[in-house]
């Protein structure tokens, strides 16, 4: 066992430090850090300069413009660039559609897709769920029918996120109905400005509406724009939800939403004192500061672990499962330390653009939506539900 | 940092597994320890170079360091049988080792390291909760040596030791750090009354009263007036030590009960099947996942972080250890049902164990408490403007 990160980790760290610190453009910095708004332009400004770097897409194949780093080099990258207030790239080609199209793509797919993904100049989104297949994905009914050298789509999708963003879908269809669920399902990249297609963002809890309804009326999608063969998309589909499990813990978020909710307790006057000296707050904070780390060493120990068998393969199920409440139990101390702050409610004012009068101070008007908007976090992803029975499932086969 | 474990760790911890499985007879765990039986399981771990993981050769020991000694109390706490090692080793073994001059370590620590004596440390005092330089017993320098007089509470082993490193008062106010000095005090001198009892986890311990208690110039252990930073040291030490051997006992816990939830059937089917307890399950595992991953951070960091970070890695490991401890215990005894309440069923023996080591050096309120009034760290504002992360810190 080793207690330190080498030489050459710290160093990485430091260059990455400095990169998000001098490139991250102002504005950008300043949204995510108070919980505004951030737009397809701000991220694609800020991809193309990790992409100019060289940096654009860290997790690929060498081959395709990945950097070769190692899982240490990855995991201090993404923490550096949550510290440091970048926007994550949401942008689903990276993560998922890539990946995919590497495995299972046609060269032809390849060359005409990847480019665009390292530079986010082309918007990826998630066509899976639909209004009667959410975890139970398999069950999905949009069908899609050959006819010539194109399929014609119908159906309807559901939580599809940033599609109002998106340039692409890459969309699970039935393509047979006459076998086994998992067995009919292929994999479809379709245009999202084809005729047919319109996306309806859906309203939220707080205010936002960063998930859509696509509906597709019988959408032409030419067949070269089959992924891999016909009916085999449920294999694809998994191997692209597994790569969506492992970034889901969350360590750097926890550590930036303490600071900020520390920052906002100190600022909160409670007569003669701040919210930060109440000792019951203090207390709460100690216990989310302290399973932090812990979920910090799990993290880390989990990627460097030999012979620590029983739980490795459902690693992943674990730290989602703690990692996403423990976001959840920071978000919700917050709406604490607000207190009666956290009552006004006013979307428009998420926008940095925003110019009326406020009822609450500025930081403060974010919290209450970044709290309802938390709850995503152990529903998507595998609902924590589904990772716990996933756990007990792998202890129990034994 | 790396959390992978050398071949030579594994390897020993394998064969500690296969030694003490077959030592301490699985329908026995957790029952009454008697005292003749300690003794012969003592001598064994002897024989196996056990007692010597966190001495050095000098002493007759292998130091393996903190993550060698962790490897270890888990192993021990999985087969419920660290009795005597947290008292005779881990607290006064590496305090003699530190403070000890060398003949000091001749007369009291090679013959405990070889398993022909034990030893303990009694530093603990009823009024001083988990305080540790809350001491009032005082020695006085007298012609021949020095004289000791106070009370000594929860002294483990204490009833078996054949020697006490007593902590005294020789300078300064009852919670001065300053002015506290140890003392080897054989367990025959004249003056001490030594109230045996057992403890929640089936071992044993004693409260001590001293009183004019005699012993030579000799008797003094390491610097006087300054023995505070080797005791913290050493219940540092320890505390990472409890918990892992609480890590240790809460995998058996779940192991015990995941066997129970596929054998047990209820309703026409086995427990497994209820998703009700699969869930509780699964938290059980991932509040040991966290416990685990602490603990052993924890046992890296100790001899090599700054003061600042190795203490509150210290006292998230505790508070982390002992909620899952307790979070554990009790849900094995209630998937078990009524059986897990029995003497018979030894879930109950490890939830008992589990307890205890909660309760051991600053339970989880006191950790939490020190860590609210002294470690939550600046504000946000201040944090960005340093250094993004105090995560590097503990590299």
């Amino acid at each position: 066992m080793k207690h330190t990160f080498s030489a050459e980790d710290q160093a990485f760290a430091q260059e990455v430090r400095d990169f998000v610190r001098t490139q991250l453009p102002a504005d950008i910095r300043d949204k995510v850090a108070r919980g505004l708004r951030v737009e397809r332009a701000d991220i694609q400004r800020w991809h193309a300069r990790l992409h100019a770097r060289g940096w654009g897409t860290p997790h690929w194949p060498v081959a395709h413009g990945g950097t070769g780093w190692t899982p240490m080099q990855r995991y201090i990258f993404s923490e550096e660039c949550l510290l440091g207030h970048a926007p994550r790239v949401v942008n689903s080609g990276l993560g998922l559609v890539g990946p995919m199209l590497m495995a299972f793509g046609s060269p032809a797919q390849q060359a005409r897709y990847l480019p665009g993904m390292r530079d986010s100049s082309t918007w990826w989104a998630q066509g899976y769920s639909e209004p009667d297949a959410g975890s139970d994905l398999a069950s999905l009914r949009t069908r899609a029918v050959r006819d010539g050298d194109h399929f014609l789509v119908t159906g309807h999708k559901v939580w599809t996120s940033y599609a109002h963003f998106c340039d692409m879908l890459f969309c699970l269809v039935r393509t047979n109905p006459d076998v086994k669920p998992q067995e009919g399902i292929s994999m479809l990249l379709i245009d999202a400005r084809s005729p047919g297609v319109t996306i309806r963002p859906i309203p939220m809890l707080e205010g936002g509406s960063d998930l859509n309804e696509v509906f597709l009326d019988e959408v032409r999608v030419p067949v070269e724009n089959l992924v891999g063969e016909v009916d085999k998309g449920w294999t694809y589909a998994k191997h692209t939800l597994g790569n969506e499990r492992t970034g889901i813990a969350g360590v750097a978020s926890c550590k930036q939403q303490l600071a900020r909710l520390k920052d906002l307790a100190q600022r909160q006057p409670d007569g003669d004192r701040t919210v930060l000296d109440d000792p019951l707050v203090r207390a709460r904070i100690a216990e989310l500061e302290m399973q932090t780390m812990a979920l910090e060493f799990m993290g880390l120990k989990i990627m460097s672990a030999n012979g620590q068998g029983v739980t490795a393969p459902v690693a992943p199920s674990i730290l989602k499962v703690f990692g996403t409440e423990l976001r959840q139990a920071i978000y919700s101390l917050m709406v604490q330390v607000a207190g009666p702050q956290a009552i006004p409610f006013q979307p428009d004012a998420f926008h940095a653009d925003h110019e009326g009068e406020l009822a609450s101070p500025a930081e403060l008007m974010g919290v209450a939506a970044n709290y309802f908007d938390a709850r995503k976090l152990s529903i998507y992803g595998g609902a924590n539900e589904v990772q716990r029975h996933l756990i007990a499932k792998s202890l129990l086969a034994a | 940092m790396d959390f992978s474990l050398t071949d030579e760790q594994l390897a020993t911890s394998a064969a500690v597994r296969r030694y003490l499985q077959d030592q301490y007879p699985d329908a026995q765990r957790g029952d009454p320890v008697d005292m003749p039986s300690a003794r012969r399981r003592w001598q064994g771990l002897a024989e196996m170079g056990l007692l010597g993981m966190a001495v050095d050769e000098r002493w007759g020991g292998s130091q393996q360091g903190p993550v060698g000694l962790a490897l270890l109390a888990r192993e021990m706490g999985r087969c419920h049988a660290g009795e005597g090692y947290l008292s005779s080793i881990v607290l006064a073994g590496t305090l003699l080792q530190a403070l000890g001059s060398t003949e000091q370590c001749e007369r009291w620590l090679l013959p405990t390291v070889a398993g022909q004596q034990q030893l303990a440390l009694a530093h603990s005092e009823p009024q001083a909760r988990y305080t540790l330089s809350d001491v009032q017993t005082r020695a006085q320098a007298v012609p021949d040596g020095w004289r000791i007089d106070g009370h000594k509470s929860l002294v483990l082993g204490g009833a078996q030791a054949d020697a006490l490193l007593v902590l005294a008062r020789t300078e300064g106010a009852p919670r001065d750090t300053h002015g506290l000095s140890l003392f080897i005090v054989p367990a025959t001198t004249d003056g001490l009354a030594v109230q045996h009892f057992q403890t929640l986890d089936g071992r044993h311990a004693a409260h001590i009263d001293l009183h004019h208690a005699r012993v030579p110039h000799d008797a003094l252990l390491g610097p006087l007036h300054q023995a505070f930073p080797a005791l913290q040291q050493a219940t540092e030490l320890a505390l990472v030590w409890t918990c892992a051997e609480s890590v240790g006992a809460m995998e058996t816990l779940i192991e015990r009960t995941t066997e129970h939830l596929k054998t047990r059937r209820q309703f026409g089917a086995p427990l497994a099947r209820f998703q009700a307890l699969q869930h509780r399950l699964a938290d059980t595992m991932i509040g040991l996942e966290q416990a685990d991953a602490m603990v052993m951070a924890a046992a890296m960091l100790i001899d090599h972080a700054p003061p600042e970070v190795r203490q509150k890695v210290l006292a998230t490991t505790k508070v982390i250890t002992a909620r899952a401890a307790q979070a554990t215990s009790e849900a094995a005894i209630q998937m078990h049902g009524a059986m897990g309440m029995t003497a018979e069923c030894r879930v109950g023996h490890f939830a008992k164990l589990l307890t205890t080591l909660s309760l051991y050096l600053g339970d989880a309120q006191h950790h939490l408490r020190w860590y609210a009034e002294h470690a939550i760290a600046p504000s946000a504002a201040a944090t960005q403007a340093s250094a993004p992360t105090t995560e590097k810190e503990f590299a």
